[in-house]
């Protein structure tokens, strides 16, 4: 039996949106994987911000990076644990046209009373320097069950048209 | 790296009791690859460790790794050879709030011509990030993984790991 179903799939139409959502996220599954294709409308800046729960706190990461020339490693990207992502999330629009980052997180025991762990792997390739691939190690610390995600745009503006985000169920059995 | 879509759920563990080793035996040989998913905590109070693998109770210095990893303030790289176990991640310490997702992707497992390549993603969200490839030198098939803490500490009640086998098209 197929042990991964889709829960649901956004697309973003033409004017882009703001924000990207997953909500009433079933409880039946015992992990989730999210995987996005998204490009911003207004920055350059790769990386994509995403909440639980509509939560604004208790997250923090470890991310390994390259982007071409160097690589390096660094944790929250305000410092302040405020949200979680990564290089290589999404794609801005002074990045070659036409071209979207690809990104998937995967979530263990989303169900669970423990904090919450996430895997995440991010590319961004434009055919130009500015590129960024990330892996990154993420926590949001809350006992609760994962009842929704937020995708959002790094400097708070849309995401382009033709970004998409599907939310994946996994079962073990 | 992504998960394939092919995942078929092999094995299934939850621990209730903390457990030195767990061991997914008697594996199936219809699959082309293998997947654990390991959300580990271990018994360690002095912190997070190495955590490891034996293939078919192999205990010889027949495993090898590499590693790229990156602890938050700096990227770099190590390796190891001959080694008596594998590498299969990170295990985080007894006082950690933290499960640690170790992701194994074992490629052409049941092959008896060629030496045994898995990759591993390991995460460890308060110090570390990873990304490895762990070489096994035997031919053999893959029939058993045990997966233990470096140490030989227990891992944790809540810890789960699954095998998923993969289907070739």
């Amino acid at each position: 039996m197929a042990n991964m179903i889709p829960i649901s799939t956004v697309t973003i139409g033409s004017g882009g949106a703001a924000s990207i959502g997953f909500i009433g996220i079933p409880q039946i599954y015992t992990d989730l994987i999210l995987k996005i294709s998204l490009r911003e409308a207004t920055t350059n800046n790769g990386v994509a911000k995403l909440k639980f729960n509509g939560s604004a706190s208790g997250y923090s990461a470890r991310l390994l990076w390259g982007n071409g020339g160097s690589v390096g490693s660094s944790t929250n990207y305000t410092g302040s644990g405020t949200y979680y992502g990564a290089d290589g999330t999404s794609n801005g629009s002074g990045n070659t046209a036409n071209s979207f980052a690809n990104a998937e997180y995967y979530i263990p025991n989303y169900t669970s009373s423990n904090n919450k762990s996430i895997s995440l792997d991010g590319v961004a390739e434009t055919n130009a320097t500015a590129i960024f691939m990330g892996l990154s190690a993420g926590l949001w610390s809350n006992t609760g069950p994962i009842t929704s995600i937020e995708l959002t745009e790094f400097a708070g503006g849309n995401f382009s048209q033709h970004s998409t985000a599907t939310l994946y169920g996994i079962r073990k059995y | 790296m992504p998960l394939p879509s092919t995942m078929i759920p092999i094995a299934t563990t939850t621990l209730t009791t903390a457990t030195a080793t767990v061991t997914f035996s008697s594996i199936p040989q219809g699959y082309t690859d293998l997947v654990v998913v390991a959300h580990v905590k271990g018994g360690n109070a002095g912190g997070a460790e190495v955590y490891l693998l034996q293939f078919n109770g192999d205990t010889g210095s027949n495993y090898s790794r590499t590693e790229l990893y990156g602890n938050g303030s700096s990227a770099s790289s190590t390796r190891a050879s001959n080694n008596t176990s594998g590498r299969a991640g990170r295990i985080s310490g007894s006082g950690s709030s933290e499960y640690v997702i170790n992701t194994l992707n074992i490629m052409n497992y049941s092959n008896t011509t060629t030496y045994k390549t898995w990759l591993i993603r390991e995460n460890e969200a308060l110090s570390w990030t990873a990304a490895d490839v762990g070489l096994w030198r035997s031919t053999a098939a893959i029939t058993s993984i045990a997966l233990f803490s470096n140490s030989g500490y227990n891992t944790a009640i809540g810890s789960t790991m699954t095998l998923y086998g993969i289907k070739a098209a």
